[in-house]
């Protein structure tokens, strides 16, 4: 395999870790850009399917809106914007990420403000709850472990499908494997799709962590007991 | 990044330029031999990926329901797979000998992806097999082998349906990425619009396309459930 020989010199040449087309700073713009595109997705999806889930309304449209982001090719949308008034580069690849982002974190928070317990909610309203704290003090903790989820999803997404940007002018590790593709150097597409692979895995692992740390060992065994893991959620929907 | 700049300034010469409709017909006219080769390429691809991922996913599902320990693993090494980014993965099959920029590289791609989808849906249905279903089977004689042809199979359809559904619609977004190793379908209108100077007409006819037709192989998809599974007409 010389392409795997061509890869580990190419991670070992300190020329490929330094300035702005350097591994740590396409890493560190790559993580930046996903970021802002989770939290801009979090600002419009999270007060929406709060909303919704209290209300019990809109579950067609949470089901719609997931269904037909799924065939929404992420370039496409990554390349309209681009060739929009945006302009191309990372604030068009971070508003066509959050577009992305919304479904998953909209119909987890959906369903986990759904799947509270009919009782609970009735027993805070006899206790005289207001509408807002029953929302914030009740509903919302108990939903958490599937919002949990849903952030898990879209984040692990984002930072996927944010690689595609290095196609149309934008920045992150995808500029690597891009590059690599134009200049038909086998070793350092290889480098780059290593880089990018741990990224995205090291990313679900740590957001893995995250998502236990806020569900309660019951709902856990739960889950294990039932066999439903909170993450399928989202798309035990739209199978339906 | 020499091509970076040029970029930028092709994008203000873009921005000049007075007419950059985002849809002419002229546009559609004059390429639409272009055009019908993506789009012929674009359904190849993905009838191949669901065909040869369908193949591999039922066995792989069916041991993993024989055999309950293989589940954990099976569906675990499918989901780390499903975390890479497809272009990561391209990037790794891109090297292998053999491979490189053919249709072969996308295929095994896209393949890895539609797996995961398809072995947890079957093994869902299979699991939705109710019991008593299977005891009465077995109180009729079935061998193993009929009970999950003529039993368990068919009850499992919706649910087997309903991950070919969804793979299949996220093989035709994803079938665009294959543009990086030249075999990306209608991915090659966006990205070749993109590169052409920001041609706003070729991205959208090549954007729209596929979102088109997605929704519609999920809307044959749909219809051809209802066909397999005459028994749920009659109950809704």
């Amino acid at each position: 395999m010389s392409a795997l020989d061509d890869a580990l010199v190419w991670l070992n040449d300190p020329l490929n870790w330094q300035g702005r087309n350097g591994v740590p700073y396409l890493t560190y713009e790559h993580l930046y850009i996903s970021g802002l595109a989770v939290a801009l997705a979090a600002v419009v999806a999270l007060p929406t399917a709060l909303l919704l889930g209290h209300t019990g309304r809109g579950g067609a449209l949470t089901v719609l809106v997931t269904n037909v982001s799924r065939a929404i090719p992420t370039l496409a949308l990554l390349t309209v914007f681009a060739a929009t008034a945006i302009g191309f580069g990372n604030r068009a690849t971070i508003l066509a990420l959050a577009v992305f982002a919304a479904p998953p974190l909209l119909t987890n928070t959906y369903i986990g403000m759904r799947g509270v317990d009919p009782d609970i909610v009735e027993a805070a309203r006899g206790m005289g709850m207001s509408e807002r704290s029953l929302l914030v003090r009740v509903e919302l903790p108990l939903a958490l472990p599937l919002i949990a989820a849903g952030f898990r999803t879209a984040a692990v997404q984002v930072v996927a499908t944010a690689t595609l940007a290095a196609l149309v002018g934008g920045g992150g590790l995808g500029t690597i494997i891009n590059s690599g593709f134009g200049r038909q150097d086998q070793g350092q597409i290889l480098a780059g799709g290593v880089l990018v692979a741990l990224l995205a895995l090291g990313t679900e692992g740590a957001l893995a962590l995250l998502q236990r740390s806020v569900t309660p060992g019951r709902v856990r065994r739960w889950h294990r007991l039932t066999d439903v893991k909170p993450r399928e959620t989202a798309d035990a929907v739209s199978l339906s | 990044m020499a091509s970076l700049s040029s970029l930028a300034s092709a994008h203000l010469l873009a921005a000049d330029a007075p007419s950059n409709p985002w849809f002419t017909w002229q546009y559609v006219q004059d390429n639409k031999d272009a055009i019908l080769a993506a789009l012929q390429q674009h359904v190849i691809l993905t009838a191949q990926t669901i065909a040869i991922a369908l193949l591999i996913a039922f066995p792989l599902a069916l041991l993993a329901f024989r055999f309950k320990r293989l589940a954990g693993p099976v569906l675990g090494l499918t989901g780390v797979l499903y975390t890479i980014p497809s272009l990561a993965l391209f990037a790794f099959i891109a090297p292998i000998n053999g491979f490189g920029l053919t249709p072969r590289t996308v295929l095994v791609g896209l393949v890895i992806y539609a797996l995961l989808i398809l072995v947890r849906n079957i093994l869902v249905g299979l699991d939705g097999v109710p019991d008593e279903v299977r005891e009465a089977a077995q109180g009729m004689g079935y061998s193993r082998a009929r009970m999950l042809w003529k039993v368990e199979l068919p009850i499992a359809v919706p649910a087997v349906m309903a991950g070919v559904r969804v793979a299949t619609v996220s093989t035709i977004a994803l079938v665009t990425v294959g543009v990086i190793v030249g075999y990306g379908g209608l991915g090659a209108l966006i990205i070749g619009g993109f590169q052409n100077n920001f041609y706003r007409a070729e991205i959208l006819t090549g954007s729209v396309l596929t979102v088109a037709l997605g929704l519609t192989a999920d809307l044959l998809l749909a219809g051809v459930t209802r066909l397999l599974t005459p028994w749920s007409r009659t109950r809704s």
